[in-house]
């Protein structure tokens, strides 16, 4: 097929279509599914060199079934999950030749509605990170700035969706995840409830926060692709079995009367005042559209975010001690014993904020100190969510920025860990609460994009996607496509 | 609240990870500009809170007891650094 064949305008179509278009270009028989993996794989091998948003090529095979709500749309996995014989790092040197023997429940269920997998994103180890500098495999820059970080952890993912190399890919957020990447790189996500998705088979980082979600170009693809990941799995003990509702049929419904709470305590001398002008101009969208602003209170940000630096490192520290260069993955070379080789080992397989984490972690929990950071983070954990369940009683969703400022050079923060740290203190308090969350587009400042934070009471996920939908009616910024170096398929392009 | 040498070397052999000596002084510095955030933990606020270990409150789920995995051996021992005859091999631990 020569690039002018495909429906309505060649590869530069196919590639800025939302996911019911390609269904219905699809349906009709104008469109193959390899067709369109086809010019997906196209761009990846033009654009992808410049960005390095995957780790991993995948080839595409056939979609698993024909007539399933995702049948033969292309995209790419964050390599946190595992899929039956394809490379899983984890963005680690640990797991650098690592192939996955089994499914994630998230492949499974994606497989199963005919999605075609791509590729495996690049990402921060083990999605420790807010930036994507710490993967093993390299950096990722950002599509609209390459001088700028896509984000972190799921900056991959969020990067290849921005240059339109997939039409949506799977992320994580266990800190902010999903929400800054997608933030940083002008494209829309959502980060579940904890237990909404099925964490078998996803990397295990903070397991009380791990939760797997969507990266898209709109809140409608969002809500496709999360009925598909979404739902209970006897194989993770945590999954809810909370019913799951047709998110696509909610996306319509008015939000006349709808109370949106802003937190007045994220406006404050931390927020850089452009993204706070961006921010506000959503809102004023949102107002427009019918909804009725309430100020909350939403204090100790602060709390949470020392709190989180504990508790998500103590979860790792657990987490991580499978990695022994005995079972699987990496082992150093000639150890002289059981101790050289588990500490050598795990000293030359992790990277730098991996190892920093989990003697922080190691240290929370260890004999006598167990008492003063440990549980007292676990006490601020309550603190924090006792702050949302009130806010909540007087507003029906929260909006607000989702980072502080627009996605910063590369190199900015990474010798200043508690700095980078400080990227998260509008998305941590979220992940304490368990709650749901998404970013969705809200202009640029200086050509870099900005993200509108939407959060919701528990399961709330169906009211995010229609509020995110109905404000994307009303403004265009999750349309506009990076201008990339090397990139002659779009036409659509924004400086 | 801040780490001593001695205190990092001690949780770096708990966590079996090995910390060359030069590159001590530099983690030492970084784990306490963490750990110095935990300062704010000390809010009196909290003293009277219910640990939170799960973000809904909940207990953990109980399945039947019943044999749902296959043997996977051969599958999974593939992923192993060094083995032999399905067993993971190890530098010598009895002499």
């Amino acid at each position: 097929m020569s690039t002018n064949d495909s429906p309505q305008g060649g590869d530069a179509a196919l590639i800025n279509a939302s996911i019911a278009q390609l269904k219905d270009w699809l349906a009709a028989g104008e469109l193959s599914a390899n067709d369109l993996a086809a010019a997906f794989e196209r761009r990846i091998e033009t654009i992808d060199p410049e960005l390095n948003s995957l780790i991993s090529r995948v080839e595409a095979n056939a979609p698993a079934s024909t007539d399933g709500p995702l049948a033969g749309i292309p995209y790419a996995h964050k390599d946190i999950f595992c899929a039956k014989g394809t490379r899983t790092t984890c963005g680690s040197r640990m797991l650098g030749d690592w192939v996955a023997p089994y499914d994630s429940t998230v492949h499974e269920r994606l497989s199963q509605s005919g999605a075609v997998l791509l590729g495996k994103a690049n990402m921060d180890e083990f999605a420790m990170g807010s930036s994507n500098e710490n993967s093993h495999f390299g950096a990722v820059a950002n599509p609209w700035d390459t001088a700028a970080v896509p984000g972190g952890s799921s900056g991959g993912s969020a990067a290849a969706v921005a240059a339109r190399l997939v039409p949506f890919a799977t992320g994580t957020d266990t800190g902010g995840s999903i929400r800054q990447p997608a933030a940083f790189c002008g494209v829309t996500g959502i980060k579940p409830t904890y237990g909404r998705v099925s964490r078998y088979g996803m990397i295990a980082y903070a397991s009380s926060f791990d939760q797997g979600g969507v990266i898209a170009k709109s809140a409608a693809d969002c809500a496709l692709v999360l009925g598909e990941m979404a739902g209970f799995d006897p194989k993770d003990s945590t999954s809810s079995d909370e019913a799951v509702p047709d998110y696509v049929a909610g996306l319509d419904g008015s939000i006349e009367g709808l109370r949106v709470g802003i937190p007045k305590q994220w406006f404050s001398d931390a927020l850089d005042p452009a993204v706070g002008d961006a921010v506000t101009a959503a809102i004023d969208e949102l107002r427009a559209a019918g909804a009725r602003m309430v100020e909350i209170d939403l204090p100790d940000a602060d709390i949470a975010l020392a709190a989180y630096y504990l508790l998500a490192p103590a979860e790792a520290s657990s987490n991580l001690s499978r990695f022994d260069g005995v079972r699987f993955g990496y082992r150093c070379e000639d150890p002289k014993d059981l101790q050289d080789l588990y500490e050598r080992t795990r000293s030359e397989g992790f990277g730098s904020e991996v190892k920093r984490r989990i003697l922080v972690g190691t240290y929370a929990l260890s004999a006598g100190y167990y008492d003063a950071f440990y549980r007292r983070a676990q006490k601020a954990r309550r603190l924090v969510t006792e702050h949302f369940q009130r806010a909540f009683d007087q507003c029906d969703l929260i909006a607000g920025p989702v980072t502080p400022t627009p996605a910063f050079d590369r190199g900015a923060h990474s010798d200043d860990p508690a700095k980078m740290y400080l990227e998260d203190i509008f998305t941590i308090p979220v992940n304490l609460a368990g709650l749901p969350g998404m970013s969705v587009p809200a202009g640029f400042v200086n050509g870099r994009p900005v993200g509108l934070q939407l959060i919701g009471r528990h399961f709330d996920e169906g009211r995010l996607l229609n509020v995110a939908h109905q404000y994307q009616q009303r403004v265009d910024w999750h349309e506009r496509m990076p201008s990339i170096a090397g990139d002659s398929a779009n036409d659509n392009r924004e400086g | 609240m801040s780490l001593t040498n001695d205190q990092l070397q001690a949780v770096a052999h708990l966590a079996r990870i090995a910390v060359e000596p030069e590159s001590t002084e530099a983690l030492r510095t970084d784990l306490n500009a963490i750990l110095d955030q935990a300062r704010l933990l000390d809010d009196p606020r909290l003293n009277d809170l219910e640990p939170m270990a799960h973000p809904l409150d909940q207990t953990q789920r109980l399945r039947p007891d019943e044999v749902t995995e296959t043997d996977q051996r051969d599958t999974l021992m593939e992923g192993a650094p060094a083995q032999e005859n399905g067993l993971f091999l190890v530098p010598k631990v009895i002499e």
